[in-house]
């Protein structure tokens, strides 16, 4: 028994066995000693350069004393002639990233190796010294770097292009000087030379349009060695198709046949590239799409993954913008749900949900369920956003939707997956009022065997809002109760508000909501007690004097006006300085505080893509409402009615970016401008827009608020308020001019000098058109709501839209001009089809619902004929939409 | 999308997710903590997946990454969201043939451990501060053995007297035990 037993030890031993077994950082430290030996010992040397690599590699820290040591005595093996320490010594000084003062040290070996007649010094030296250099040494060096970048070893040349590229962040204008040798290494013969040199030049250049152009002009026709190349040459060609737009006479996009053509190019990597800045070409037509498709629809049965995935995840970004470009897809797409790869197997799927009709719901989601139970959360997550967008788009489908997503619900699951499902039933209960019920019910469900406080609460506060306005709110009191019984206290505590919200808004119930009250007056925990008596007070329920139903109303359902960073300083100020008077909440300022810069820098990261974060309930209207209520001047114009898109004034990458959002109120219209200055040496102060309304006669201004104070990237506002006639969709151009005063910063201290000069900066003009009167909002069953609304403010007529691109370019121009909800997924136009319907809802300022029927017609010269049907709550309202479309 | 391709990092690691040799070319993961916390997502998220005959690939923290196995070394090259993924793989298949090229097909984490120097110069050959360098491994391989032990003598040889230094090695070991 005893014989097994021991070999198996050895066999462990053998397993674990590994050169480093045991490495210590205080021994190599003393090994390293070797470096100084008058004898060296090459072999040994290299071991124990590699040995300080491990250390270094698995993350094992030097002090300074410590890195400069090991430094100084790695210099002296530059007295080996042995080429494989030589090798080991550069890796090694690259490493330990010296100082500008060791920097010298080496300085000179380095110049040497730089000159050496071996290819593999010259080529590894140049990278050692301009990755530890700093610019007044460059200037030494320059000449031998521009011989280098022409040097006929492809290795050398490579190394110098690559030094080149990294120096060009901190030293722009040495590498700047080299664009003759770059210009002539373009043309070298090696594949990697070109491919650096290419990359070198074109960011030399980036910031002159025409030498771009030129270059890629050029560079098309000529002969592109490397794959690698090729696909840094397609990424400059859609940078200048993008900047020069298309060619309106011939309806042709200059280089899209070099794209098209390098889908036939033998490497794989340059047929995606092209593929894929195809799909990404604006305003990309089916005819400019199609043969990328069919490239990207051939990977989609490679046996390499990769290639798999890279279609899928293409064609999954172009189904969001032409859907029915990638529905011959489908067939392949709908084998890879099995793939073994779950990346490709989700993209799938969300890609099948983006393009799917109304009709393959049903059978998608069949599959689909098959398929949950046996990916991980985070791809789950993907799944339920996808469905969301799906339910936003076929409303009618909402039940079995709805109903998947209570299933999930139902199954285990991770907190960022449960959250993000029940954030899409929450949005599906806002968006989709006949879902409303089915949907509180399944929250409550939920809620009865659920794991995470957060969620629970959330949903509590929720229901509190919403259910009280349901038709039998009183079946929601047995699940809120129950966590009063069952819960912890963070739990019970927004149980009993939501009780009080039922309370409140319901008196048939109030009785009965007074009872299960006041048993929380028992409850063992402070913050449930206080509540429960704080509600049943303002309610009225301990018989004392009740206060105003809208102060109580107010009380439970307004939402606090004041920042909460703002409310915490106060209340940590008021801390800190103890005084008898109470804490005042008027004292707390209202201002919204631009972030600190280093928040906003903080992994900056965007969540797209798989794993990324769903958008919770919060809307960004709800922001600006919050927003413009805390600005004392604005909160007479009553309620918001709606906020634009953010459009923007200035062009990107210039000294201050500037956008504005246009706010709509009845009688007022406010514009928020939302400005970031980019420059680290400026503080701008007194920041504000003067805006010349001369052009939008209906508007006039009535009251600004300017900007304190605008510091290097962190972004703030200023406002300016208009009036104008009261519900009257009232249009106009206005100009604006930004004036500030400058205070020039040291950036090393951050600080700002006292004196500042007055200056201004033009920006763009911006329209407030009749879009901007209308909100989108959808509805369920349009026939229903169109059946409705009834005929008696019916306006129909017909237009003539001219020659357009393509039937779905018109038919997108109309949406955008009316700025209305596509019903039921009729936004898209099928590829080829000669007429098209389209239903359209909103609401109109002054709360009218509008809805609209539009039928198009396209003949074979392109000219596009459109019927627009209008019904609406008021006659005016119909007209002004046929206005709309008339003058636009 | 003007930009260059470019590698955020490039890892080697074992079958428990230890690192061998690792290089990070882009500050996404300032700290070594950082670094670990990757590598520890990126190996329970793959270590699952057969990417043994063919090379694999997956989103991650939003970043794209392929990867490739063999024995007990697990290769992986990372790149941003919006990278071409072929261009990816063929960095990782270079990395991945070179370093079989440098062990002379034994690939396994010992051996890789034994010829860490060679590795190290590998990874050093691939890829310039997130820059490709070349995606060749043949080009990678003799770029590196080239600059290997004792220069100028033939591959052969170079293993004779690298078996003879580990084994001097060995037997200073036992001596000390």
């Amino acid at each position: 028994m005893a014989q097994p037993l021991v070999k198996k030890d050895d066999d462990r031993d053998d397993e674990e066995y590994s050169p480093f077994l045991g490495i210590e950082k205080g021994a190599v430290l003393q090994e390293a000693r070797v470096f100084n030996d008058p004898q060296l010992d090459a072999r040994r040397c290299s071991q124990v350069i590699t040995k300080l690599l491990y250390l270094l590699n698995q993350g094992e820290t030097f002090t300074k004393i410590e890195a400069t040591e090991v430094f100084f005595s790695v210099t002296k093996l530059f007295q080996s002639r042995d080429i494989g320490l030589r090798r080991m010594v550069y890796l090694m000084i690259k490493e330990l990233s010296p100082s500008a003062d060791e920097v010298i040290i080496v300085t000179s070996s380095l110049m040497k190796d730089m000159n050496s007649r071996t290819d593999m010094y010259r080529a590894n030296a140049i990278r050692v010294l301009c990755r530890i250099t700093d610019g007044t040494l460059l200037t030494q060096i320059e000449r031998y770097l521009k011989q280098a970048i022409v040097d006929k070893n492809p290795v050398v040349a490579s190394a110098a292009l690559v030094s080149g590229i990294h120096l060009l962040q901190t030293n722009p204008e040495i590498v700047k000087r080299w664009s003759n040798e770059v210009q002539e290494a373009v043309q070298s013969r090696a594949a990697l030379v070109q491919f650096h040199a290419l990359a070198l030049l074109h960011q030399i250049r980036q910031n002159d349009r025409l030498a771009v152009s030129k270059l890629v002009t050029s560079l098309t026709k000529g002969t592109v060695r490397s794959p690698l190349a090729q696909c840094l040459l397609i990424r400059y060609t859609s940078q200048v198709i993008r900047e020069s737009g298309v060619n309106t006479q011939t309806g042709d996009r200059p280089f899209y046949d070099y794209l098209e053509g390098c889908l036939r190019h033998k490497a794989e990597m340059v047929i995606f590239e092209a593929a894929r800045a195809i799909t990404v070409l604006s305003g990309v037509t089916t005819r400019e799409l199609t043969p990328a498709i069919t490239v990207l629809q051939l990977f989609l049965s490679s046996s390499k993954p990769v290639l798999r995935f890279a279609a899928v995840r293409t064609l999954n970004k172009v189904a969001m913008t032409h859907p029915m470009a990638v529905t011959n897809c489908n067939i392949d797409m709908e084998s890879l749900i099995s793939d073994q790869n779950r990346s490709i197997a989700t993209l799938a799927i969300t890609t099948l949900l983006k393009t799917g009709n109304e009709s393959s719901v049903d059978r998608l989601m069949k599959q689909i369920t098959n398929f949950m139970s046996d990916i991980a959360d985070e791809f789950k997550i993907v799944v339920v956003d996808a469905i969301r967008s799906l339910c936003l788009k076929f409303p009618l489908k909402y039940r079995s939707l709805m109903n998947f997503l209570s299933n999930i619900l139902r199954e285990e699951g991770g907190f960022e997956y449960k959250k993000a499902i029940v954030d899409s039933i929450v949005i599906l209960i806002r968006d989709i009022p006949d879902a409303k019920e089915s949907g509180l019910l399944h929250l409550c469900e939920f809620i009865e065997d659920c794991e995470f406080t957060y969620l629970s609460t959330q949903i509590l506060h929720f229901l509190g809002n919403e259910g009280p306005k349901t038709s039998d709110p009183s079946k929601y009191i047995r699940y809120i109760y129950n966590r009063v019984i069952l819960e912890n206290a963070t739990v019970r505590a927004s149980a009993v508000s939501t009780l009080a919200k039922f309370g409140a808004m319901i008196d048939s119930l109030k009785p009965r909501i007074f009872i299960l009250l006041r048993r929380c007056l028992f409850d063992n925990d402070d913050e449930v007690r206080d509540r429960a008596t704080l509600y049943l007070n303002t309610l009225g329920g301990d018989g004392s004097v009740v206060e105003t139903d809208k102060d109580v109303k107010e009380f439970l359902f307004g939402s606090l006006d004041i920042p909460l960073t703002n409310m915490e300083t106060s209340l940590k100020n008021y801390i800190q300085n103890p005084s008898e008077e109470p804490f005042d909440i008027n004292s707390v300022p209202k201002e919204v505080k631009s972030q600190p810069l280093v928040e906003k820098k903080a992994p900056g990261k965007k969540p797209t893509g798989l794993g990324a974060p769903p958008t919770g309930p919060t809307s960004t209207a709800d922001t600006y409402e919050r927003i413009l209520s805390s600005i004392p001047e604005f909160t007479s114009f009553g309620k918001l009615f709606k906020s634009s898109a953010p459009v923007e004034l200035t062009e990107a990458e210039t000294e201050y970016a500037v956008n504005v959002v246009k706010h709509i109120f009845d009688r007022h219209v406010v514009f928020q401008y939302n400005c970031t200055n980019t420059i680290p040496e400026q503080l701008l102060e007194n920041v504000f827009v003067i805006v010349d309304a001369s052009e939008a006669e209906e508007f006039s201004e009535v009251g600004s608020k300017p900007l304190k104070s605008l510091p290097y990237d962190t972004p703030g506002q200023t406002f300016v308020a208009f009036e104008k006639p009261e519900g009257v969709p009232a249009v106009g151009k206005f100009s604006n001019m930004l004036r500030f005063t400058v205070k020039e910063v040291d950036t090393s201290t951050g600080e700002a000098e006292d004196d500042g000069v007055e200056d201004e900066y033009q920006l763009e003009d911006f329209e407030v058109v009749a879009a901007d009167y209308m909100v989108k909002v959808g509805v369920s069953n349009f026939r229903n709501a169109w059946e409705s609304m009834g005929p008696d403010f019916e306006r129909i007529d017909e237009y003539g839209l001219g020659p357009r691109e393509s039937l779905a370019e018109a038919v997108s121009t109309v949406i955008n001009l009316l700025g209305m909800q596509p019903c039921e997924g009729t936004e898209v136009v099928p590829s080829n089809s000669r007429s098209h319907s389209c239903l359209l809802s909103g609401l109109y300022i002054g709360n009218m619902k509008v809805l609209v029927r539009l039928s198009f017609g396209i003949d074979a010269s392109k000219e596009v004929a459109m019927k627009l049907a209008v019904r609406s709550e008021d006659e005016n309202v119909s007209d002004t939409i046929h206005d709309i479309v008339a003058s636009g | 999308m003007e930009t260059c391709p470019s590698v955020k990092n490039i890892l080697l690691l074992d079958s428990e997710g230890k690192r061998i040799a690792v290089k990070y070319y882009s500050d996404d993961w300032p700290t070594n903590n950082a670094k670990e916390a990757f590598e520890k997502a990126v190996f329970n998220k793959t270590q699952k997946t057969n990417a043994r005959t063919e090379a694999e690939i997956t989103m991650l923290e939003n970043n794209i990454l392929v990867y490739k196995f063999v024995q007990d070394l697990y290769f992986y090259v990372t790149g941003g969201e919006d990278e071409n993924e072929i261009i990816l793989a063929a960095v990782l298949q270079g990395f991945f043939d070179a370093v079989g090229i440098l062990l002379r097909g034994n690939v396994d984490k010992r051996e890789a451990l034994e010829n860490l120097d060679l590795i190290l110069l590998c990874i050093d050959e691939i890829v310039d501060g997130g820059i490709i360098l070349e995606t060749d491994a043949n080009s990678i391989a003799t770029k590196v053995a080239s600059n290997s032990v004792d220069a100028g003598a033939p591959l052969s040889e170079q293993t004779i007297s690298q078996a003879l230094a580990t084994a001097r090695e060995h037997l200073a070991r036992s001596l000390l035990k």
